[in-house]
């Protein structure tokens, strides 16, 4: 990934948190938790499983649509990190060839059942946390995660990470931008020049983090960062808790794709 | 690792060991909690971020790679330091990226943090510049290190994958097609870490304070064997629970609730496939065939009218959700 566009990327998914949508109305700590539940529910299936597993997209689906997140955008983000997902499932197909049912007269292996069966799971499981994402914004999963009992020691890590990366991510861009300029082709940095490179915004990070301090201390900074916004957990939060998971559970149970269709077949 | 090709057992599991090992390090950190190093902590790991994203060029194979940084992190800020931000970059990637996933977290954290900070750096890279510091060495330890934590790391990927068993690779080919590939990338990480380590002891080299012999950062025996014992024991217990008749916790949940195991509809897809992970399954009993079901049906049972039932009957709730989901945008007020 481009320096740049990762920052980009970063500052859009932060642009879609700031919607005011029912999706993005609810508690934080309630999607946290229901995601966890659907994420588990998903993953417990065998790995031959495909129908079932379809009737999953329904909780991103909603999430998506109620949400007004741009199905389009998260689509090509889900595309752009299934490579390295691809590239493992495929080996399925290779060693499990035999034949698992028979479609329209041609024969499928069950290794090409597993393989489809891999591709829903990571577009079910990579969507939701993406949804989560777009749809909350890291500061308020950060004081989800505070409340459910994260450590506070690490909680303030994200927070410091998150706020410091687009500085650095920017900082990074211009000294990658300044030896673009000086050199004349396109070669790439050499390795002796990346290391004072990464060396120089090392020493730079490390400056920075001595004036931050110093002005955190010069506003009193005691050892714990406050999160001055408050969460409240509301009725609809509540169902939004009990809804999904007892849908997930249902759905992990008996498999609605295949009696919604044969109960379609049967009356047509 | 990616959710995709973990189960919840392996999944769980690693979550287990890991939260342990962050937990263990915040509390070891908490003497530090108010002084420079948190902010430091938390700027280190935007700078690794951003490092990841500078390519360079690898000499001679019109390639480029980039930086991984648990070992640099580890050698500026010691090995607990190192683990908490190694995992805080691995949280942001996951969310904001899809990079790799919620429940492979764990996963992810124990292989690209634990083996840099835990196993390499103390024992390996300090070990050797402890010798005799200097220049030469700070190469030759960088190199060393970072090819060992990434063979681990890279085995350590090979191991949870085949627990999962939802892949179909061989150990055999999965072990030739991973360690190859991260000893190469473990070369290229020990010389551009060696690299920016010997700018930083050349112009600062303060901020290098544990690399003096006998530097404060490094971590007793003790602690590390503590560290070990935590998550053998729960890697066996949580193995042994694995290995055992019993099914994954979310099926063992809803058979506590409902008092059978969950029984796939008869004459499925499910059913036929469910023979097929018998047999190739590492853990047979792990199938919900629906132990007691009398006829088991004839291999292989075609039965093209429930796959297409399965296939317009998945479409048709999709497309009923996307509706229920249409009407509830009347509740969207504009964007702030």
């Amino acid at each position: 990934m481009k320096i740049g566009s990762a920052r980009d990327d970063a500052l859009y998914m932060e642009e879609l948190s700031q919607k005011d949508t029912p999706v993005h109305r609810i508690d934080p700590r309630a999607k946290i938790i229901v995601n966890i539940f659907f994420i588990f529910t998903v993953l417990s299936f065998n790995r031959y499983e495909i129908s079932a597993l379809v009737t999953f997209f329904t909780f991103p689906l909603f999430l998506m649509v109620s949400g007004d997140l741009p199905a389009g955008y998260l689509t090509k983000k889900l595309l752009l990190i299934s490579p390295i997902v691809v590239l493992i499932a495929v080996f399925n197909p290779v060693f499990d060839r035999e034949t698992a049912f028979i479609l329209a007269g041609a024969e499928i292996s069950a290794g090409w059942v597993s393989f489809f069966s891999i591709l829903i799971r990571f577009f079910l499981t990579a969507g939701s946390i993406l949804i989560l994402i777009a749809s909350t914004g890291f500061y308020k999963v950060c004081m989800a995660l505070e409340r459910i009992g994260v450590p506070s020691l690490f909680v303030m890590q994200l927070l410091f990470l998150y706020r410091y990366i687009f500085v650095l991510l920017d900082e990074g861009a211009r000294m990658v931008r300044a030896h673009a300029l000086r050199s004349f082709s396109d070669r790439g940095i050499k390795i002796k020049t990346f290391g004072s490179l990464l060396g120089n915004l090392l020493l730079r990070t490390v400056d920075r983090a001595d004036r931050i301090h110093s002005a955190m201390l010069a506003r009193g900074f005691d050892g714990s960062v406050t999160l001055n916004r408050r969460i409240k957990f509301r009725t609809s939060d509540a169902f939004f808790v009990v809804f999904w998971p007892v849908l997930f559970i249902l759905m992990r149970r008996y498999n609605f794709s295949e009696l919604i269709g044969s109960f379609f077949l049967r009356i047509f | 690792m990616s959710d995709a090709l973990v189960s919840p057992a392996v999944g769980g599991m690693f979550w287990i060991t890991t939260s342990a090992i962050l937990w263990y390090c915040s509390r070891k950190l908490r003497e530090f909690i108010g002084s420079v190093r948190v902010p430091l902590m938390g700027v280190l790991g935007a700078f690794i971020f951003a490092a990841q994203m500078i390519n360079f060029s690898i000499p001679g194979t019109g390639s480029s790679g980039h930086l991984g940084g648990g070992l640099l992190l580890a050698i500026i800020l010691g090995p607990q330091a190192a683990f908490i931000v190694i995992s805080s970059v691995l949280v942001v990637q996951a969310l904001f990226f899809a990079d790799g996933g919620i429940l492979a977290l764990g996963c992810n954290i124990f292989n690209m943090g634990f083996f840099p900070a835990f196993i390499a750096y103390p024992l390996i890279f300090r070990k050797m510049i402890n010798k005799r510091p200097g220049k030469p060495m700070i190469v030759a330890a960088s190199v060393t290190a970072s090819v060992v934590s990434l063979q681990l790391g890279a085995f350590s990927v090979v191991i949870e994958t085949l627990l999962s068993g939802i892949s179909s690779l061989p150990l055999s080919t999965f072990v030739l097609l991973m360690q190859p590939i991260h000893l190469a990338i473990g070369i290229v990480e020990g010389v551009v870490t060696a690299a920016v380590v010997i700018f930083v002891w050349n112009s600062r080299p303060e901020i290098l304070g544990g690399l003096k012999p006998a530097g404060s950062a490094s971590i007793s025996m003790k602690n590390l064997i503590a560290v070990f014992v935590v998550a053998a024991v729960v890697v066996g217990g949580a193995v042994s629970w694995f290995a055992s008749s019993n099914p994954d916790g979310l099926e063992w949940a809803i058979f506590r609730t409902s008092g059978s195991e969950l029984e796939a509809p008869e004459k499925s897809l499910y059913s036929h496939l469910a023979f097929f992970q018998d047999k190739t399954s590492i853990m047979p009993d792990y199938s919900i065939s629906g132990g007691g079901s009398s006829e088991e049906p004839a291999w292989p049972d075609i039965n093209s009218e429930t796959t297409i039932a399965g296939i317009a009957g998945g479409l048709l709730t999709l497309i009923v959700t996307f509706l229920i989901s249409l009407t509830m945008r009347r509740k969207i007020r504009p964007s702030r």
